[in-house]
Parts: structure tokens; sequence; C-alpha cells
């Protein structure tokens, strides 16, 4: 079972501070998911050829032709922050 | 080597494959554009939008991996690796993880000045996966924001693992020229370091005689290096940091979190970066959006077969065929195709593998040079320059005067024959050549007498009378003379 330490590792992988309330609230939350999920694991697989994908689909590709990118207003208008030339972000330490 | 240690290295090679567009939009990958002006929804990471992988990104990844002598995977997908990271705006990169297209493979290396034994350099995989943008941190304050600039992300790259199988800094140079020199004869990438189309990240470590046995000390990646010459120096800087901290801590593989350093080409060090997360924290799963790739018998060997002759095996066809040295074949090899081919065509014309070699090394490769062109738009074709080389060898001209012809004909674009006309050179009669030599002799007692007393030097002053005399004479047939007449008297 997900234990309320491995909760606190995902959130740090995924950048997202939680509150000690919040964190107590999320693992009871991510336990009943992930326990919804794991029923599955009940199934018998041992004559299921394993899947590397959902769709009986492959080699789907496309041609190397150059097609027109997004103005750059419209690429950066969704950001907090931007120059009108470059994304801003808060500096990142440790590189 | 005398230090009681061996130094094992395997490095990471990422290339920018040389498609018009990124791996899995069609956003150009074009160098050099104003920041953020060529990405679309699906390379920024959208919600609801669908990658589809380019096909002539996975052409070009499947034709290195078959000269690097991989095995190709007939079932291949992609996974997401998640991480955060501001030039990653997914928040995960699409990548290769447990069924990369190609692995196993190899690629020989050899060193013509001698200082390592050819060998073999495992390749562990080779995978598809997509470039992240760039970041402009403020390097003066380090306060300001950073500056994210999108252009590159999704670009396609190629990473080329290879074994742990080199024991030194210049076999990892050795490792990364001859891998360079590969991609370029494909054609599949331009290798340009300073664009970041070529990036190099090294594992170290080295295994240290003990009374016990072998010991490995701990792994450590070194990052930031741009240059071959780069590569060879961190790892030789690497190489004596280890054995220091090795002796100091005695710390063992296993025993301490893997490390990842930075170079610094100024300072010719390198300093500790973040430790790197465990792999499993990558979380990595397969993409839902993207399909499998299949790949067929048929396909393979058509590829195979559009391979052409690759380094290697152009080196030893030189070698073989034209009596040249392996110094020789990997000068003119590494120069490029087009080289390679005015050399093989001016062998062909004079019969003297040696000759052409020498003068396509030295004066052909010095001239386009200095004209910045490649060797087909020289102007000079190998048939003019053949026959230069042909009438130095029927003794009409030495070669220092065929340099300054050489010269003249690159200068005035005039055939040899016309220029060593106007420069009055003809062959000299061999016996006009032993009159002139017997008339030197008699007027020259005392360089005579020196000959004879075992100075075979002094015929050089003859030679240069007899060059003022006249400049056309052959110096090498008439030193050749002097020893013969003086030896008779
Ligand atoms: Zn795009």
């Amino acid at each position: 079972m997900l234990s309320r330490a491995d909760v606190e590792k995902v959130s740090l992988l995924a950048r997202l501070e939680l509150t000690p309330e919040e964190l107590e609230r999320m693992t009871a939350q991510m336990v009943q998911i992930v326990g919804y999920v794991e029923q599955l694991a009940e199934l018998k697989t041992d004559d299921v050829q394993p899947m590397a994908h959902a769709l009986e689909v492959h080699n789907v590709f496309a041609a190397d032709e150059v097609r027109p990118s997004l103005p750059r207003e419209a690429a950066l208008a969704n950001a907090p922050h931007h120059d009108k030339e470059f994304y801003l972000v808060p500096a990142v330490l440790g590189e | 080597m005398s230090e009681p240690y061996t130094i094992i290295i395997g490095l990471e090679v990422h290339v920018q494959l040389a498609t018009r567009t990124k791996l899995f939009c069609r956003c150009s990958t074009k160098f050099g554009a104003p920041p953020n002006t060529q990405t679309c929804p699906i390379c920024i990471g959208m919600p609801g939008t669908l990658p589809v992988m380019n096909r002539e990104a996975f052409a070009l990844g499947l034709k290195t991996a078959i000269a690097l002598n991989c095995q190709i995977a007939r079932f291949t997908k992609w996974d997401r690796k998640q991480y955060y990271y501001p030039d990653l705006p997914k928040g995960y990169q699409i990548s290769q993880y447990d069924l990369p297209f190609s692995q196993d493979g190899h690629l020989e290396i050899s060193d013509p000045k001698g200082r390592f034994k050819p060998k073999r350099i495992g390749i562990i995989r080779a995978h598809l996966e997509e470039d992240a943008g760039k970041s402009m941190h403020d390097e003066v304050s380090g306060q300001a924001d950073s500056k994210i600039d999108l252009n590159r992300t999704g670009t396609p790259l190629l990473e080329i693992v290879s074994q742990p199988d080199m024991r030194s800094p210049a076999e990892a140079k050795a490792y990364l020229q001859e891998l360079k020199l590969l991609l370029t004869y494909l054609g599949v990438s331009d290798c340009n370091m300073q664009e970041g189309s070529l990036r190099v990240d090294a594992n170290i470590n080295l295994h240290v005689d003990t009374p016990e046995g072998k010991v490995a000390t701990p792994i450590v990646e070194v990052k930031n290096m741009n240059s071959f010459r780069a590569v060879e120096r961190a790892m030789e800087y690497e190489a004596v940091r280890h054995w220091e901290v090795w002796q100091e801590t005695g710390q063992r593989l296993g025993q301490v979190p893997k490390q990842t350093r930075g170079w610094d080409d100024t300072a010719m060090i390198t300093r500790g970066q973040r430790h790197k997360e465990e792999s499993s924290d990558y979380r990595y799963f397969p993409d839902p959006d993207l399909v499998p790739v299949v790949t067929t018998d048929e396909e393979l060997a058509a590829v195979k077969s559009s391979l052409g002759e690759l380094p290697a095996q152009m080196r030893t066809r030189l070698e073989a065929k034209y009596g040249i040295k392996p110094y020789d074949s990997d000068v003119l090899v590494s120069a490029g195709q087009g080289l390679v081919d005015y050399y093989v065509e001016l062998a062909d014309l004079v019969g003297d593998g040696k000759l052409a070699s020498n003068w396509v090394q030295q004066d052909v490769m010095r001239t386009l040079n200095e004209q910045k062109v490649e060797p087909a738009a020289f102007a000079m074709r190998p048939k003019q320059l053949g026959e230069l080389l042909t009438a130095i060898q029927k003794g009409e001209i030495d070669t220092s005067r065929a340099r300054e012809v050489f010269l003249e004909m690159v200068a005035s674009g005039k055939s040899a024959a016309d220029v060593m006309k106007a420069q009055g050179i003809e062959k000299v009669d061999e016996s006009e050549l032993i009159a002139l030599c017997q008339e030197l002799i008699a007027a020259n007692p005392k360089i005579v007498a020196d000959i004879q007393g075992g100075k075979p030097q002094a015929a050089g002053n003859l030679i240069g009378q007899a060059k003022k005399k006249n400049p056309n004479i052959n110096p090498g047939r008439f030193r050749e003379l002097v020893v013969e007449l003086v030896g008779k008297m």
C-alpha cells in the first residue's frame, strides 16, 4: 500500500509543494486510486501476450516537410512571464 | 602504463539528425532562428496534441545503427521519461527505454601514430529521442530570471551509448573522431559541436590494482565538454583526480552516489554538480500517443545495401591498392569523400600512390584550405596535377621546382607544360650534367678533398654552384654524379 512517504516523494518529483493537511488527504486519495487500478492484478494473465501499446497499429510516420510554426506572440501568450522573445522562469539553481 | 590502475571510460554521444523538421511535429530544425519562432502546440506540449514520428529521422537513425554494426529491433516503441526542467515544456521527454530500436554494435578505432593497438569499442545501444530547449541563465548576478528558448525542443537526437571499453583519454578521443567521421560520411548529421549538433558526456572510473585484486572506484559522469580535445583533457584530469581521491578515501564503486561533474575548459578542471537522480525516478512508461515501429528484413537489407563505402573500409582499400601507410590513409579519409576521390583519380593517373599522397596531403590540401574550396570545386583537376607529377617522374623537374610550378599553375590556371616552358624548365641532358660536374670538381679541389676525407655533405656546395649555372639540373642526379666521379679520382 502507498505510504505518506511515497506521496511525499512523488510530490517532490512533480515539484508540488503540499501542506501537511494536503499530504494527508492526497495519501488517502492515492491509496484509493491505486487500489482501484490494482484490481486488474486479480485477472489471470498467464496466457496473455504483453502489449506495448493499446492499438494494433504500427509505423505511423509523417513526411519531413516543414509547416508553419506558431507566431511567437501566440506561443508566448499563455506564459506567466515572458519578455516578448523568451519565456522567463525563476533562476534554476544547481546547474 | 606505470600507474597502478587502469582508466575505464564510456561515452554517451547525442547527435542531432539532419532532418528538416522536428521528431514529432513539422516545425523547422534550422539553427539560429530568432528565439521561440520555431514552435507549435505539439512541441511546446499543449494538451490534446498528437505527436507523429518523422519518417526521415527514423531512417537516418536506422542507417547509423546499421553502420555501427548494431542489432536492429524488429519491434520498437517510445517511452516518456518524466522530469521537471524549464526547457522541457511537456514535463517529460519522449525517449526509448526498454525496447530501443538498436543495440549491441561496435566501432573499430585505431591510432595512426600507434599510441594504442587497434581495438573494437562496443556500442550498448543507439536510440531515438527528442531534444530539449535551451536555458540562458543570468551569469552575472544569478538572481534574474532565466530565459527559455524552445526552438530546439523536439529536434531529433540519436543517443549513442558506448560500452566502458576505452582505456585512455587518447582512445576516447579516437572513438569520437571515428564516430564523427562515420556520421559525416553517412550524411546523417552535420556534427557541429559549436552549434550543439554533437554533444558528449563521459563516464569514468579506475580499476585499481590492490593486494586483494582489482578494485573499481566510484563512477563519475563528466559533462560540458565542448570539443574532442576538451574530452581528452577532462579525462586526463579526472584520472588523476580519481587516483588522488582513492588514495585519500579508499571509496569503492557503490559506496557513494554517482557524481556528476562539469568540465571548465578555461580553468582546466572539473567541478561537482547536482547529484543525478536515480533512473527509477524518471518513471518511464510507454507513450500512449505514439505507435510502435516494426522493421522488416527487407527494409534492413535495403538500408544495408545503400550504405556505400565507410571510412574504415576506405582506409583499408587505399592502403592495399596504393601502398600508402595507415597515417596517410587516415589523413586522406578524414578529409572527406571529396578529397579521397581526388586522390584516387590522381594516383591512378600517375601510377604512384605515395607520390600522389604526398602532393595531395601537402600542396593540394594547403591550397584547398587557403582558397576555402571543396576538392570537387578545386580548379586544378587531378589530370592537370598529374601532368606535373609525370614530369617529376621523368626527371624533367625536381620536386622543389615542381612546387614553384604548382603555385604558378594555381595562380595562373596554366598547364604544367606551359608554366615549365615559360620558366625555361627543361630536362638537362645527362652528358651536359656530367660535363658540368667535371667542371666544378676541377674548380673546387678543397671541396673534393673534403668529400674524399669523409664529408659527403660537402657535395651540397657543388650542387648549389651547379644550380646557379643551370637551374634546370636535377639535384638528386647531380649528387649521385659527384659521388661517382669523386670516387673514381
Ligand atoms: Zn513544433
